[in-house]
């Protein structure tokens, strides 16, 4: 019984998502890609438990026609990035807040809202929008953002064409708690161009975002998010990526509570030399359940990869990596690394990981490493005869394993700002 | 300013005796040498005192001033006044060395009811005191550490004493892996804290320590306990004959 009832099961579930959301109104440059993307989803079907993909985290509560309700927390910290004087547009329960958004003009920078976009008959994004996600669809499937895709009416267009200092900075709000926030982002640096995006917040008590970055040749992408506090929040992320020839991509994200999170990122070197580089940080307790799923896919020469994810567990927290590096044929002088590590501060937390690499070309460096395990008790007591009371010279410990990801952030300043928010969520989840 | 008095002690595991009934008593002012064969207990000696896991003290008592030790966590130790110097310095990857030292310096201030030092004049003292150590502001800025060669571990360990500016100083075989000119740094940097308000215990295999850092006593130690004590002629007498006389004597 149970082995007909499971296509069902697939079947009912996106069927009873789909009938709770409308297609929004849009042009008809948008109006082709959402239509494509609903035909992925209804083909695909949202996640089920059983896919092997998701075998480590439980899609139910991301696919339920309603979220959970989520409280929003008292944000007892000051804002994220606030000292780097970015360009801050401010999304509230995925509605986008122009008031609280910054509107200026920065030289190299297009920004658009998609809804306003979408009213037009043709725009750049076109042939961007929901076309990095439908190719992210293979090998590996990811539903969820084909919904996304279809049904998101709101995020931000991103045209860049020259080297901009000023970072953009969305910001997601949470405020009620019953939001199911959709937004999809596209990215575009034209060849040469450099953008730094940062993201923070904790957005909705459930979040599907998907951003699509294209990264044209010789352009520079860096991306430092930090996803909020808020502890019964659940997002489904994606970042779909593209690089052209000798890109620099850099992507950094900082999770601390969430009762779900899933983020996951794929990239495609598409471009002979180009750089990619993917990092996290996350640390949770009790129900906390953080996944990490990154795709690299190798489609040039010479191009390096590298990702690096830490993850501080108590209380019964899980922590999930599913890292993949895919190396084409033809892909020469790849340079490929993954490091997946947990640092488990109780018996009952646990790292579920799974690394792979796959690899059809000859002269290629390519390795990874993944491992879970406790504090190291000699540097405890090494620290505690120092002076050091014990609660502090776990902190001190749990940063240093952390420090890792978080030096993969290549502005000094941002790195600080999460390094002290770190300090800060430490001593006050105590 | 170190009284210790009959003290047993076993290994959690295996309930394995270590300690067995040792008396040492360490006046201010004083340098006692503890030297004795492998397996004696010394290094157990300083990790009970010091509070490391994994022992268990059956029976005695180790006081530091009117202060008494076992009872306390090894943070309150070391902000008591007590301070070990490893036999095997710890690599702490991801602390910077000056990170490390100010937490230690101002946890321990903290503790007593002082104030904190202000990063100006932390600065100040860790370079006044790393000079004369010969470590340089490289070393500094490492992580606790970590790719340090073994003479640099130890002249760290002798930095972190110089800052933390304890009462009681406990140095675990401070001068093994030390080339000759390390050693007399390292022992330099000991001479120089002194004083008649600080004791010193020194753990060591070896006669050539006790060369630099002349001890008031010295104290043979085996299978856990006090066998022997005598001036610094003692130690030359292992030395020389090593310790089988010593020890038949004793028995």
């Amino acid at each position: 019984m149970s082995r007909l009832a499971r296509p069902n099961l697939r079947a009912e579930t996106t069927a009873s998502r789909l009938a709770g959301l409308t297609l929004p109104q849009g042009g008809a440059w948008l109006r082709a890609a959402r239509g494509g993307a609903l035909a992925r989803v209804e083909a695909l079907g949202l996640p089920q438990r059983r896919d092997e993909y998701w075998r480590f985290t439980d899609p139910t509560t991301l696919t339920a026609p309603d979220p959970t309700p989520a409280a929003p927390m008292n944000d007892d910290e000051g804002p994220a990035f606030a000292e780097v004087g970015a360009l801050r547009l401010v999304f509230v329960d995925g509605r986008f807040d122009p008031q609280a958004s910054d509107a200026d003009a920065v030289e190299g920078l297009e920004i658009e809202r998609l809804s306003d976009a979408a009213t037009r008959d043709l725009h750049w994004a076109q042939g961007l929008y929901g076309t990095l996600e439908a190719e992210g669809q293979k090998p590996v499937a990811r539903p969820l953002a084909a919904l996304n895709t279809a049904f998101a009416g709101d995020g931000v267009l991103i045209r860049v064409t020259g080297v901009v200092e000023r970072p953009v900075h969305i910001v997601y709000r949470h405020d009620s708690t019953t939001s199911d926030a959709i937004l999809h982002h596209v990215v575009k640096l034209e060849p040469g161009a450099r953008l730094t995006l940062l993201e923070s917040g904790p957005a909705a008590a459930r979040f599907n975002k998907v951003t699509e970055v294209e990264v044209a040749d010789g352009a520079t992408f860096h991306h430092v998010r930090t996803q909020g506090r808020d502890r019964e929040r659940r997002a489904a992320t994606h970042i779909f990526a593209r690089l052209g020839e000798r890109s620099d991509f850099r992507s950094f994200t900082l999770t601390f509570n969430g009762v779900l999170t899933r983020n996951e990122v794929v990239l495609n070197l598409t471009g002979d030399d180009a750089i990619a580089h993917v990092a996290g940080a996350a640390v949770g307790d009790g129900d906390f359940h953080h996944d990490d799923t990154v795709f690299v896919t190798h489609g040039a020469e010479s191009c390096e990869s590298r990702q690096v994810f830490k993850k501080v567990l108590r209380n019964g927290a899980t922590g999930v990596f599913q890292g993949k590096i895919l190396v084409k044929p033809g892909a020469q002088k790849t340079d490929g690394y993954q490091l997946s590590q947990a640092l488990l501060l109780d018996e009952r937390s646990q790292f579920l990981a799974k690394p792979e690499l796959e690899i059809y070309a000859d002269d290629v460096k390519c390795s990874h490493g993944s491992t879970a395990g406790a504090l190291d008790e000699t540097a405890m007591f090494y620290l505690r005869s120092r002076g050091v009371p014990e609660r502090d010279a776990k902190d001190l410990l749990t940063l240093a394993f952390l420090q890792e990801a978080l030096q993969e952030i290549a502005d000094e300043r941002l790195a600080q700002d999460l390094s002290r928010r770190l300090e800060g969520w430490l001593s006050r989840r105590r | 300013m170190l009284e210790i008095r009959n003290l047993h002690v076993e290994l959690e595991e295996g309930a394995k005796p270590i300690l067995k009934g040792l008396d040492l008593s360490v006046g201010a002012g004083q340098v006692h040498a503890i030297m004795g064969p492998n397996g004696s207990g010394k290094s157990t000696l300083s990790y009970v005192l010091s509070g490391r896991d994994g022992y268990v003290v059956t029976e005695g008592s180790a006081h530091l001033g009117d202060i008494d030790l076992l009872a306390l966590e090894p943070e309150e130790r070391a902000a008591a006044g007590l301070f070990l110097a490893f036999q095997y310095p710890v690599e702490i990857p991801g602390v910077g060395n000056m990170t490390f030292l100010r937490t230690a310096l101002n946890a321990q201030r903290k503790a007593r009811g002082e104030a904190e030092v202000s990063s100006g004049d932390f600065l100040k003292l860790v370079r006044q005191k790393a000079a004369s150590l010969k470590i340089d502001a490289e070393m500094l800025k490492r992580p606790v550490n970590v790719g340090f060669s073994g003479g640099e571990k130890k002249r760290n360990e002798i930095l972190q004493m110089a800052v933390l500016e304890p009462r009681m100083c406990i140095l675990d075989e401070t001068d093994s892996g030390l080339d000759v000119d390390a050693m007399r740094l390292v022992a330099d940097g000991v001479n120089a804290l002194r004083d008649e308000g600080r004791a010193f215990l020194v753990i060591t295999h070896y006669q050539r320590l006790l060369d630099h850092i002349t001890p008031d006593v010295v104290h043979i130690m085996a299978d856990g306990r006090i066998i022997k004590t005598g001036g610094p002629e003692l130690a030359l007498e292992v030395e020389h004959n090593g310790y089988a006389d010593i020890l038949a004597e004793a028995q």
